[in-house]
């Protein structure tokens, strides 16, 4: 797996301000996996995969935007969607001021951005979330910004993909976030019966409500190599069996090993991999006019 | 009338079961004396109504977090023996296994013939082992939705009760697609064109609970709760310590009263004073009334209409804020 050298090449003009977000500041970066220690522009420069073990490291959904789509192609929309604190939830910090630190540490207003973009030329609606914020928790925003996106893949006929990095639902809106599984998921029902492709990409971790609703709803999905992919937590489940899990449990390989995703794709592959998917899926309908009997508007 | 037996009696219902206690001792003393204590017997009962009409009005989120979990409280079985007739089980996912923590069937509800679907839990030890503790596998929501599936075959509107402290969180459950069974029942559920009517009948623990939860109307009976996880995992996670599960119940709304006023149920069903375990066969015919009156409603709807209208419901719940632009001033946007 080589360096994507058209990555390389457009990376330099790009702002590293997300890249400081997801890795620690300094020159060189260690490996969470094999110790190595990396230099960080060759990091960077690699789609942040350790050169050695090809660890794929955590990153921000900025950075995905830049990985997976063709470039600038990526046009937000609904950025204006920000959460409120309908609970006037308050544990050992408040809600609000949990907002307005993961805001302040993201530059984002909440845990997903969604926008019209490309693949190898496939016009797409694409939604990426950050697990940077609040562990890319689902609440009302991260729901109501997927579930317009699907509306827009409908209406426009453009193929959706999902990228998943979240721990489950957020706590903080309760039972508000629980009904953001049943709402993406229902649209989700809409845009299959208008029969436009959904490929979900899974990135480390997808668990919790996001694995249990839109994550594990694709046509196609695919996760990076060594992801989280499960439902339950791993203490819980450690807790409720009382012994230890297997070496490898809930990883990418272990959901594919039982059926659950259709393949893993090293993250520097990614976008060509989707690219020739779509081809497949989509390249025979692209060619001809869309219909227009499912615009109907919900 | 009253329960002849206390099994297993809360803090804050001990008031009202002390009073009950003396009455039914009042009324053996009196049929063995022959001794008339009717007036006192009637006041006392009065009082005791009063009481308990008194305490279970106030009660606490956490208070009724316990009521929910009550193991006297009616299951889903204790439900479709009293409202629906000609019941008939049906098991298997038929790819696994049959998961005895959802039951499934058919039956007639006022002669209609519908489509069952619940969570079951276990009243003892041994029926809890049996029900894993109504805490379903993968293969349980897939049982659910091969039965959903057969009732929209044959138009047959559907009945799901919800009542699980969870998905069970298992190492065969995960290898199994626990969250690909969920997800798919959310997918399914939204849009069988039958009518779906969702009861909360016990706990509404998170996925566990809505993988067999979308519907075109979601009641809940009062003392029920239902949120996105339980109070003891989100007292764990959030606080680190399990014992600050009332503070969590409090923070979650996890009530039906809460639960309404964000419009994530459409109504709340009365349960006899005191709760449905004083009254497990006037909890029934309250819930029988409102199943029939919400059957006979949903049936006259278009079945394209009836989905379209399910995932509108879905659509609206939530809460945002819509930023105008670059301006400050916030569009609110709340539902209910
Ligand atoms: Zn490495």
């Amino acid at each position: 797996m080589g360096v994507d050298m058209d990555w390389f090449k457009k990376k330099k003009g790009i702002s590293t301000s997300a890249e400081k977000k997801s890795l620690p500041d300094g020159l060189w970066i260690k490996c969470n996996k094999c110790g190595e220690i990396i230099y960080r522009s060759q990091l960077q420069a690699r789609m942040n995969v350790c050169p050695k073990c090809d660890y794929h490291f955590r990153v921000s959904s900025k950075e995905y935007v830049q990985y997976l789509f063709d470039e600038n192609s990526f046009q937000e929309f609904n950025a204006h969607i920000a959460p409120g604190d309908p609970l006037k939830f308050k544990d050992t910090k408040k809600y609000s001021d949990r907002l307005k630190a993961a805001q302040k540490k993201t530059g984002l207003l909440d845990a997903v951005i969604t926008g019209e973009a490309a693949v190898t030329g496939y016009p797409v609606i694409g939604a990426v979330m950050d697990f940077n914020f609040i562990g890319g928790s689902m609440g009302s925003v991260v729901g109501e910004k997927i579930a317009r996106a699907i509306d827009r893949a409908r209406e426009q006929r453009k193929p959706l993909i999902i990228v998943s990095a979240s721990g489950g639902a957020r706590m903080m809106e309760a039972a508000l976030s629980l009904m953001q599984l049943a709402k993406t998921s229902a649209k989700l029902s809409q845009l299959a019966e208008a029969k436009v492709p959904y490929i979900s990409i899974l990135l480390d971790p997808t668990t919790g409500g996001t694995t249990a609703s839109f994550a594990m709803l694709g046509d196609i999905i695919i996760a990076e190599p060594g992801a989280l992919v499960g439902f339950a937590g791993q203490r819980v489940i450690k807790q409720t069996i009382g012994q230890d899990l297997p070496e490898g449990f809930q990883t990418a390989e272990f959901v594919l090993e039982h059926g659950f995703i259709d393949l893993i794709v090293h993250r520097q592959e990614m976008r060509t991999t989707v690219g020739k998917i779509l081809d497949l899926i989509w390249g025979q309908n692209n060619a001809s006019e869309p219909t227009t009997e499912t615009s109907a508007k919900s | 009338m009253l329960k002849k037996h206390f099994r297993i009696v809360f803090d804050f219902e001990k008031p009202v079961v002390e009073l009950e206690k003396k009455i039914i001792e009042m009324e053996e003393y009196a049929r063995e004396t022959g001794i008339n204590l009717n007036d006192d017997l009637k006041r006392l009962t009065r009082k005791a109504e009063a009481l308990r009409k008194e305490i279970y009005s106030k009660l606490t989120p956490w208070q009724r977090v316990q009521l929910a979990r009550h193991p006297d409280r009616p299951y889903t079985l204790d439900y479709v023996k009293r409202i629906f007739t000609d019941f008939v089980e049906l098991h298997g996912d038929r790819y696994y296994a049959d998961d005895p923590a959802i039951v499934a069937g058919m039956a007639k509800l006022n002669g209609q013939p519908v489509v069952i679907v619940g969570h079951q839990k276990g009243r003892d030890v041994k029926e809890n082992l049996y029900r894993n503790f109504g805490m379903p596998h993968p293969e349980g929501y897939r049982k659910a939705l091969r039965v959903m599936k057969l009732g929209a075959k044959f138009g047959m509107p559907i009945f799901s009760f919800l009542d699980t402290p969870g998905a069970y969180p298992g190492i065969g459950a995960e290898e199994r697609g626990q969250a690909e069974a969920i997800a798919r029942n959310l997918f399914e559920m939204s849009h069988l064109p039958v009518p779906i009517v969702i009861t909360v009948i016990g706990e509404g623990a998170s996925g566990g609970a809505l993988g067999i939860g979308v519907g075109d109307v979601i009641l809940m009976l009062e003392n029920c709760w239902y949120s996105v996880i339980s109070p003891e995992g989100c007292a764990a996670i959030l606080w680190r310590d399990n014992s600050k599960a009332p503070l969590a119940a409090e923070a979650m709304k996890l009530t039906a009263k809460d639960l309404y006023e964000m419009g994530v149920i459409d109504r709340i069903i009365k349960e006899p004073a005191g709760g449905a375990h004083w009254d497990p066969d006037g909890a029934a015919e309250i819930l029988k009334g409102e199943l029939i009156k919400e059957m006979e409603r949903l049936q006259k709807l278009d079945p394209r209409e009836l989905v379209n209208l399910r995932v509108e419901k879905f659509s609206k719940m939530g809460y945002w804020i819509e930023k105008n632009g670059k301006s400050t001033s916030k569009k609110e946007k709340k539902k209910k």
